[in-house]
């Protein structure tokens, strides 16, 4: 109907601006990532290296220990925030006063700045100032998460859930309203109890959204960055180090560019392999049984 | 749907709200209180209230200076996006181009990948590639606003595409029968059939790029630094003025809650990308 080269042309923008800021950052970094590349050391120009930077990446126990940590975190954060947003979604479902209101102030966390969520949690549980501390103390407990790593990196899980929860109650809300009656009033005709209801009627009804919901928290919670950096800046030692801090707080203070940028790559590497795991083996096959 | 008793679904959501609410509440009673009380015993409830904070970040001529580079920088950043975003949708929904699918999969790939591994190479780029002549992009409000492109640009094509979507074709069609040039048909027929979901994507990518902290803290030393980054200025080794800290994570804050009030109903959708229709 019209011709193909207006469309390429309103296209065309969006294609230069995320070719010049989204791809061309990855080849470039793709390319430094075989060098040897220190701008303030004595020789700063690039030198190839083959793969010296990766071979070193592999042996590098602050870079592994960062993995480690970021998978601890993902993983008790994302499980919490499921356990608790499907408890709260189901006890939405029921008929009570001030459901829209309550709601409400649910979504509220969501749009807010996550280096804003950094710095409430900070003055929430700083001693001194905090009020968690304080009141942890007539529990005999001394919360103090500039030493202690354990308590650092369960304030930033708690930190994560406080913020991510409501979009997976919001969105599993969607998914439980807008099951069919039917099926539940048949089962509970048969006799069946509450707990074979949940693990052979509503969740596989509700499976895709759940895995929907599951897939952009572990991807938003691998990405954690800012919260965190303003929470506890990766400290105490390493115990929240994950691995989008290690690259803040590694790469750019050390310039050693060829390095960091094997780090990025690598990083990258791995977001986009466990992503595709996790679409190829829970989200492609639903979809080719329609 | 069930018999059982509400009071306990009531109980449970008032005890989450206050949940939600309190550490929100705790930054405000941390941003009033007068400096000499704040190492006194953590008071949960307010004695007195100080505007002290706000009046200093007020006066301080550099956080106005950051206030008005994040305003520059998500204002001009939103209007690019929805409108690069807007001719986009229009191209993808109207056009029977070659491996659309493959170019419309491909942006939304760009907001998934971690901003973490952004930040060397633009860093790389914006210092020492794209320089013309001594004009070098890291620094300034229009590197910043093409930057957060990669992030923001992304998201305006995916809620945008459903709006286009649904404006019917026989509309442009006809519009085109009658002799109107395509830009006529895009600002005349299409611009005000969208509006309302151009509305949207303009606010929810403004509060994105208002919020956003880590690009903003590497790619910016001075000229164009964000309120974000100001904000962890005060966070030092040897102290943190607290009070000041919180009084401009609520002055960060405020635009958020504001336009949280106006598009409450498009948010989880929006940050879901859609995903999660259920």
């Amino acid at each position: 109907m019209q011709s193909k080269k207006l469309g390429w042309l309103l296209l065309s923008p969006t294609l230069f601006i995320l070719g010049l800021f989204g791809i061309f950052p990855f080849i470039y970094v793709l390319w430094v990532s075989f060098h040897e590349w220190n701008p303030f050391a004595a020789n700063p120009e690039k030198l190839f290296n083959w793969a010296a930077n990766y071979r070193k990446l592999v042996f590098d126990a602050q870079f592994l220990a960062s993995l480690g940590v970021t998978l601890a975190f993902v993983f008790f954060a994302v499980v919490s925030e499921v356990v608790i947003g499907y408890i709260l979604a189901q006890a939405f479902m029921k008929d009570f006063p001030g459901k829209a209101f309550f709601r409400t102030i649910h979504t509220l966390p969501l749009i807010m700045a996550p280096i804003i969520v950094g710095s409430i949690w900070k003055l929430m549980t700083t001693p001194s100032i905090g009020i968690i501390p304080h009141l942890l103390k007539n529990f005999g407990i001394d919360l103090n998460i500039g030493q202690s790593a354990i308590a650092a990196f369960c304030i930033t899980v708690i930190m994560d859930i406080w913020h991510w929860t409501p979009l997976v109650t919001l969105s599993l809300i969607a998914a439980l309203v807008s099951l069919p009656a039917d099926p539940f009033e048949q089962a509970q005709i048969d006799g069946a109890n509450k707990r074979q209801i949940f693990w052979h009627i509503t969740l596989p009804m509700i499976r895709p959204a759940l895995i929907a919901t599951v897939f952009i928290r572990l991807m938003d919670a691998m990405r954690t960055v800012d919260e965190v950096l303003m929470l506890t800046g990766g400290g105490p030692g390493s115990a929240t180090r994950y691995v989008g801090v290690h690259i803040y707080k590694e790469v750019f203070p050390k310039t050693n560019y060829g390095y960091g940028s094997a780090i990025s790559v690598i990083v990258l590497y791995l977001t986009i392999v466990i992503c595709w795991l996790l679409y190829t083996s829970l989200i492609a096959p639903r979809n080719k049984r329609g | 749907m069930k018999r059982s008793n509400p009071w306990l679904a009531v109980a449970l959501w008032t005890l989450i709200s206050f949940l939600t609410l309190f550490p929100i509440y705790w930054l405000f009673v941390i941003s009033v209180k007068p400096a000499v009380d704040l190492f006194s015993t953590p008071d949960v409830l307010l004695t007195s209230i100080d505007w002290q904070n706000y009046i200093k970040v007020m006066n301080d001529s550099t956080l106005r200076g950051y206030m008005m580079n994040s305003l520059i920088i998500s204002t001009g950043n939103a209007v690019l996006v929805t409108t690069l975003g807007f001719l986009a949708c229009y191209a993808l929904t109207r056009f029977d181009l070659a491996g659309k699918e493959s170019v419309f999969f491909w942006t939304i790939t760009n907001r998934m990948a971690p901003p973490a591994v952004f930040l060397l190479p633009l860093y790389l780029l914006l210092t020492q590639v794209y320089v013309i002549g001594d004009f070098k992009l890291a620094d300034t409000h229009l590197g910043m606003i093409l930057v957060y492109c990669t992030f923001n640009l992304p998201f305006a094509i995916w809620t945008l595409r459903p709006t286009l979507d649904g404006i019917p074709k026989e509309l442009d069609e006809a519009a085109f029968v009658d002799g109107a040039s395509a830009w006529q048909v895009i600002s005349v027929v299409i611009f005000p059939l969208a509006r309302p979901g151009l509305a949207v994507t303009l606010i929810l990518t403004w509060v994105f790029a208002w919020n956003e902290y880590l690009l903003a803290a590497t790619l910016t030393n001075f000229n164009a630094r964000t309120l974000t980054t100001g904000l962890s200025e005060y966070v030092t080794t040897t102290g943190t003025e607290w009070g000041i800290m919180a009084a401009i994570s609520v002055f960060t804050l405020i635009p958020a809650l504001i336009v949280f009030g106006m598009v409450q109903k498009h948010i989880v959708a929006g940050l879901t990308f859609g995903a999660v229709k259920g």
